[in-house]
C-alpha cells in the first residue's frame, strides 16, 4: 500500500516499506557476491603476466608492422572464398528460413503442433554457434568451403527464421482480412495481404545476416572450413605477425564494405 | 435479398456476443446498425461473410444458405459480398491500382494475380471507378501516401470493383473528420443507389445514421432493441440502445 494516512493527510510513496527493504537487501547480496568473485578471480590470476601486458602489446605491435604487403597475392583466392561462403550460406539460409518462419508465426501457421516443431528447429539452429557447426561439418564433409557454407547456413536459418516470424506476427491484420473478404485463396492472402507487409523486414533481416556472415566466414577457416581464416590460422601458428596484421586489415576493409552495402540496401527498401 | 434468422455467436462458452439476430434486407436498401462499442456490430457483419464463424443460426443470400460454408464454396459467396473496413484495410506498400484490383482476386487465379495480370475489362472499370470516387490520376501512388479520406475512397472502389450484390460497411468513418465522414457517407449512398446495392453499415455516429439510411437497427448487448425509420429514432430509444443519458442537454 503506497498510500498511507498520516495526521489526516494522504501520503504517497513509490514503494511500501517492505518493498524498499527487500530492494536494499537484494543490492547488498549482489555486492557481496561481486566482491567474492573478484577475490576468487584475483587469487587465480598470475599478476606477473597481466602487469607486463602493455609491454607484450607493444612488442606484438612492433612485430606486426609493417604488414607484409607482398603476401596479398596469396590472399585474393581465400578472400573470394570467404565472400562466397557468406553469400551462398545466406542464400541457402533464406530459402530454408522463409517457409519455416511462416510455419512458426502464430497468425500464419497451419497448426499449433507444426508451429512448435518449427520453433524448436529455429531454437536448435540458433543455440549452436557457427564455429561448432563448422567443426561438425568438417568432420562430416572434410575440410573446405562446403563445410563453411553449411555451417553459415545452419546458424543463419535460426536467426532469419526468428526475426522473420516475429515480424510476420506484427503485421496489421486488417489488409489480410480484406483479401480474405474478397474471396482470395490462401496463397493470394499470403502474396497480397501478408508478404507486402513483411517485405521490408525480409530484405532488412537477410542483408543484415549477410553482413554478419561476412564476419563469421572469416573465422570458420580456423577449424578448416575454408576462407581467409585458414591463412590467419597458419600465420598465427607460424608466428608470422606481419602477415596476421595484413589479414586483419583486409578483413576490416571487407567488413566495412559489407556494412556499407547492407546499410544502403536497407535504406532503399521501405 | 438477405434473410437472417436467429443468428448466435459466442467466442467462449459462457459469453454470447450475438444472442439471436433476426432481420431481413431488401435489395437496394441502405440499412444502418447503431449501438455502443462492444454491442456486437462488427461481429455481426463478419458472421455474414464468414470472417467470423457463427455459432448457430441461418443466413440466406437470395435464398441460398451461406453460413457454415468453407473452402471454395465460402470464397464463391465472399465474391458476391463486398466489405469496407473501419481502418480502410488497404495494403500500404502496394499502389492504389494494385489495391483496387485486389478486389478481383476472387475471380483471378494465383499466377495471374502474382504477376498482376488482370483482364483489361476490369482494369478499365478500375480507372472508371477511380474517377468516380474522385481519385483520377492516383493509380500509381502507394496507398500509404494517401490521406485517410482518400484511402477510404480506394477501399470503396475496391469493394465496388468486386461487383458485389451486398455491401457490408464496418464503421467507414471512424477515423475521419466530420466533413470527410459526410462526404464518404454521401459517396457510399450514391454508389449504392447507382448500382442498386443492398448495404448494411455499422455506424457509431447517430446523426450520420439518421441522415443516410433507409432503415436503422439498434443493437445492444447482442440483441436488436430497435428497428425502424430514421425519424422514429427518439431520445428514449437512444437510451434503450446506449443506456440512460440526457440526449438533449449540452
Amino acid at each position: 500500500m503506497p498510500v498511507a494516512e498520516r495526521d489526516g493527510l494522504k501520503v504517497w510513496q513509490r514503494r511500501t516499506r517492505g518493498a524498499t527493504l527487500t530492494r536494499w537487501a537484494a543490492w547488498l547480496v549482489f555486492l557481496l557476491v561481486f566482491l567474492y568473485c573478484w577475490q576468487q578471480i584475483s587469487e587465480r590470476t598470475l599478476w606477473i603476466f597481466v602487469l607486463d601486458s602493455h609491454k607484450q602489446a607493444w612488442d606484438l605491435g612492433v612485430r606486426m608492422t609493417p604488414p607484409r604487403w607482398t603476401y596479398i597475392g596469396d590472399l585474393w583466392g581465400p578472400l573470394w572464398d570467404t565472400l562466397n561462403i557468406a553469400t551462398l550460406g545466406t542464400v541457402l539460409a533464406i530459402l530454408m528460413a522463409t517457409p519455416l518462419a511462416f510455419l512458426a508465426a502464430k497468425n500464419t501457421t497451419p497448426h499449433p503442433l507444426i508451429r512448435q516443431v518449427a520453433l524448436i528447429l529455429i531454437v536448435a539452429s540458433r543455440s549452436i554457434n557457427t564455429l561448432i557447426w563448422a567443426i561438425l561439418f568438417v568432420v562430416l564433409f572434410g575440410p573446405g568451403v562446403v563445410a563453411g557454407v553449411l555451417a553459415i547456413t545452419l546458424r543463419s536459418v535460426g536467426f532469419i527464421g526468428k526475426l522473420l516470424y516475429e515480424s510476420i506476427e506484427e503485421i496489421s491484420p486488417s489488409p489480410v482480412e480484406a483479401i480474405r473478404a474478397v474471396g482470395g485463396t490462401p496463397p493470394q492472402v499470403l502474396t497480397y495481404g501478408i508478404f507486402p507487409q513483411v517485405f521490408p523486414a525480409f530484405v532488412g533481416i537477410s542483408v543484415f545476416r549477410w553482413d554478419i556472415n561476412i564476419r563469421e566466414s572469416t573465422i570458420v577457416g580456423l577449424v578448416g572450413a575454408g576462407g581467409i581464416g585458414l591463412q590467419l590460422d597458419a600465420s598465427v601458428n607460424s608466428l608470422l605477425w606481419s602477415q596476421v596484421s595484413l589479414i586483419l586489415l583486409i578483413v576490416f576493409i571487407l567488413v566495412l564494405f559489407s556494412e556499407w552495402l547492407s546499410a544502403t540496401i536497407r535504406k532503399a527498401v521501405t | 435479398m438477405l434473410d437472417i434468422k436467429d443468428l448466435h455467436k459466442s467466442y467462449s462458452t459462457d459469453v454470447e456476443v450475438l444472442c439471436g439476430i433476426t432481420m431481413t434486407l431488401k435489395s437496394g436498401e441502405f440499412l444502418t446498425v447503431i449501438g455502443p462499442s462492444g454491442a456486437g456490430k462488427s461481429t455481426f457483419l463478419r458472421c455474414i461473410n464468414g470472417l467470423v464463424d457463427s455459432t448457430r443460426g441461418s443466413c440466406r443470400l437470395k435464398g441460398e444458405e451461406i453460413l457454415g460454408l468453407n473452402g471454395t464454396a465460402l470464397r464463391r459467396v465472399r465474391r458476391r459480398i463486398g466489405m469496407i473496413f473501419q481502418s480502410h484495410a488497404l495494403v500500404d506498400r502496394l499502389t492504389v491500382m494494385e489495391n483496387l484490383l485486389s478486389g478481383r482476386l476472387g475471380y483471378t487465379n494465383f499466377w495471374s494475380s502474382w504477376i498482376r495480370r488482370f483482364p483489361q475489362e476490369e482494369v478499365t472499370r478500375a480507372f472508371d471507378l477511380l474517377e468516380r470516387v474522385g481519385l483520377e490520376g492516383y493509380e500509381d501512388r502507394r496507398a500509404d501516401q494517401l490521406s485517410g479520406g482518400q484511402r477510404q475512397r480506394v477501399g470503396i472502389a475496391r469493394a465496388l470493383l468486386q461487383r458485389p450484390e451486398l455491401l457490408l460497411v464496418d464503421e467507414p468513418t471512424a477515423s475521419l473528420d466530420p466533413k470527410t465522414s459526410r462526404q464518404i457517407m454521401r459517396l457510399l449512398r450514391e454508389l449504392a443507389r447507382e448500382n442498386n446495392l443492398a448495404v448494411i453499415a455499422n455506424l457509431h455516429d447517430v446523426a450520420l445514421a439518421k441522415m443516410f439510411s433507409d432503415r436503422i437497427i439498434g443493437l445492444s448487448d447482442g440483441r436488436i432493441v430497435f428497428e425502424g425509420k430514421p425519424d422514429e429514432l427518439e431520445d428514449e430509444i437512444l437510451s434503450t440502445i446506449y443506456g440512460e443519458e440526457d440526449w438533449s442537454a449540452a
